[in-house]
């Protein structure tokens, strides 16, 4: 079997990019992350791409192939939500490692802010079951209320320990020039922020952005030439458990165990070996909760490690240090992929002013719907 | 904009109907003995297909529940806050609903009554039972 490795990486600026279209989102990060591989259009021979709520449509991929001039021998698209980026990372070394690609770019953006102006909440809650949840107002945010009501009593977890995560969130943020949101934020801003869903304040929630973000997953024998170092894919994993929260088989335990443990097992690691983790943040809750079902902390745990600093940059287990969906932005399918960038990052040593010092093995996970399907990747410095 | 009605399908049919009957009808799996919320073809625990409608005594308790201060659309804005659960019945399913007749939490018991929604009768919960 091939190895594959992340070759090129990119992201856009993210916030309020008026003027922006969800293809010219894609055409830059899909360019830039082939000009730092050192590669041109011509060299791709698999092209994935996410989905679109601004440009939607049933074959992006093809959409984007066309209006950049691209013909690839290999190309899909995939709709899975919050996961889609990592599953499109693991999706591209597996046709990397089965021989099918030699270089794989994988694209995601979306205008979601200045394409949508409000209405992208109202869309996302179009995900709920049209008969058993949307009748009753349930919202996405709602949704991850219901589990964090449920987790928080379970657990004993408490809303000033998921507002230290937010802070933390944002402290990082406030370390990288390109965040959307920089403003210092305290615990007492987060728990007096308003609901949204309780117990879910508006702080507890992840932001909605414009950008765009891509990375290229190359046979790792192709790597000749780079300008930064390689970051081979290590092993990769996912879990698939329900679709809609009414149907959840637990507001507790999710898809996250079997794929963390899958990505570990295949890398041959276990969660103390990681360095730095770049973990799907769409609420404090959710971040939360994989920290402890991924095994990164023993149940009830992490809200208190948060609360004293232990996922700072600098802290026992470092997480989403370009300052997560919470703080750096959330642009659809793209906001998983700055996790991923984000991690390519730290361990190419390039992160400046929020390095991890010493970043050699870092975890990637994203979920999608709530809580419904995930996906973690392990990715180690060649 | 209206409050999302829910559009029955063949699957979901007889429970729509028991609904307009005020009715809660719910599948159990003549194989494993499972009770399944929400009705398909098919049981999804042990996929036998030999499933029969019963009618649940409309008795719960709360699993889960969030008060909503931002809802999807202006109908809902229009209501105020109001409370999502998850609602675990005694027969062993779990659906979704609003609470009616005060604020629940988790725990809470609640029972079954009806709302017209457009063309259709839907399932909500009040405190007490
Ligand atoms: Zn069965």
């Amino acid at each position: 079997m091939k190895k594959a490795a992340i070759t090129g990486a990119y992201s856009t600026k993210v916030g309020d990019l008026e003027g922006a279209t969800c293809m010219s989102l894609h055409t830059e990060a899909g360019l830039g992350a082939l000009a730092d591989a050192g590669l041109e259009v011509g060299d791709v021979d698999g092209l994935l791409c996410a989905y679109s709520f601004t440009e939607p449509h049933l074959m992006l991929a093809s959409v984007f192939a066309e209006y950049i001039g691209m013909q690839p021998s290999h190309a899909s698209a995939v709709s899975m939500g919050g996961v889609t980026a990592c599953m499109l990372v693991m999706q591209a070394a597996a046709l990397v490692e089965a021989g099918y690609c030699r270089h794989v770019l994988v694209v995601t953006g979306d205008n979601r802010l200045s394409g949508m102006r409000g209405n992208a909440v109202q869309a996302l809650s179009e995900v709920g079951n049209q008969q058993y949840e949307q009748p009753y107002g349930m919202t996405i945010p709602a949704a991850y209320a219901l589990v964090a009501q449920r987790y928080m009593s379970e657990f004993g977890v408490t809303s000033e320990q998921l507002a230290a995560i937010a802070v933390t969130m944002r402290e990082h943020a406030a370390l990288n020039p390109k965040a959307h949101m920089r403003t210092p934020i305290t615990v007492d801003d987060v728990m007096n922020s308003r609901f949204i869903a309780t117990p879910l304040h508006l702080l507890d929630c992840c932001l909605i952005s414009d950008g765009g973000a891509a990375v290229v997953v190359s046979a790792a024998d192709t790597a000749g030439d780079l300008k930064a170092p390689r970051i081979d894919v290590l092993g990769s994993g996912q879990g698939h458990t329900h679709e809609y929260i009414v149907a959840a088989p637990s507001l507790t335990d999710y898809g996250c165990k079997r794929s963390a443990a899958d990505a570990l097992g295949r890398a041959g690691l276990k969660p103390s070996d990681i360095d730095v983790v770049e973990i799907y943040d769409s609420f404090t809750i959710t971040l939360l909760a994989e920290l402890e079902s991924m095994g990164f902390f023993e149940r009830g745990e992490a809200g208190a490690a948060a609360a004293a600093g232990e996922l700072k940059i600098g802290g026992k287990l470092p997480c989403n240090t370009h300052g997560g969906l919470l703080s750096y932005g959330h642009s659809g399918a793209a906001g998983g992929m700055y996790h991923v960038v984000e991690a390519v990052e730290q361990l190419r040593g390039a992160a400046k002013g929020r390095q991890v010092d010493g970043a050699e093995l870092a975890l990637v996970h994203g979920d999608g719907g709530i809580l419904s399907a995930h996906c973690s990747i392990v990715l180690g410095r060649a | 904009m209206e409050k999302p009605v829910p559009r029955p399908n063949a699957d979901s049919a007889p429970f729509w109907e028991g609904c307009a009957a005020h009715e809660f009808r719910f599948q159990r799996c003549n194989s494993c003995g499972k009770a399944q919320f929400y009705p398909r073809a098919i049981c999804a625990n042990c996929r036998g297909d030999d499933l029969d409608w019963e009618v649940s005594v409309g008795k719960g308790a709360v699993h889960s529940v969030t008060t909503v201060s931002r809802g999807p659309s202006v109908a809902f804005k229009e209501d105020g806050p109001y409370q999502v659960a998850l609602v675990d019945m005694d027969e062993g399913f779990r659906f979704m609903a609003n609470v009616r007749g005060g604020e629940a939490e988790i725990g809470t018991r609640v029972r079954v009554i009806y709302e017209k929604r457009g063309d259709q009768t839907i399932p909500q919960v009040e405190i007490g039972g």
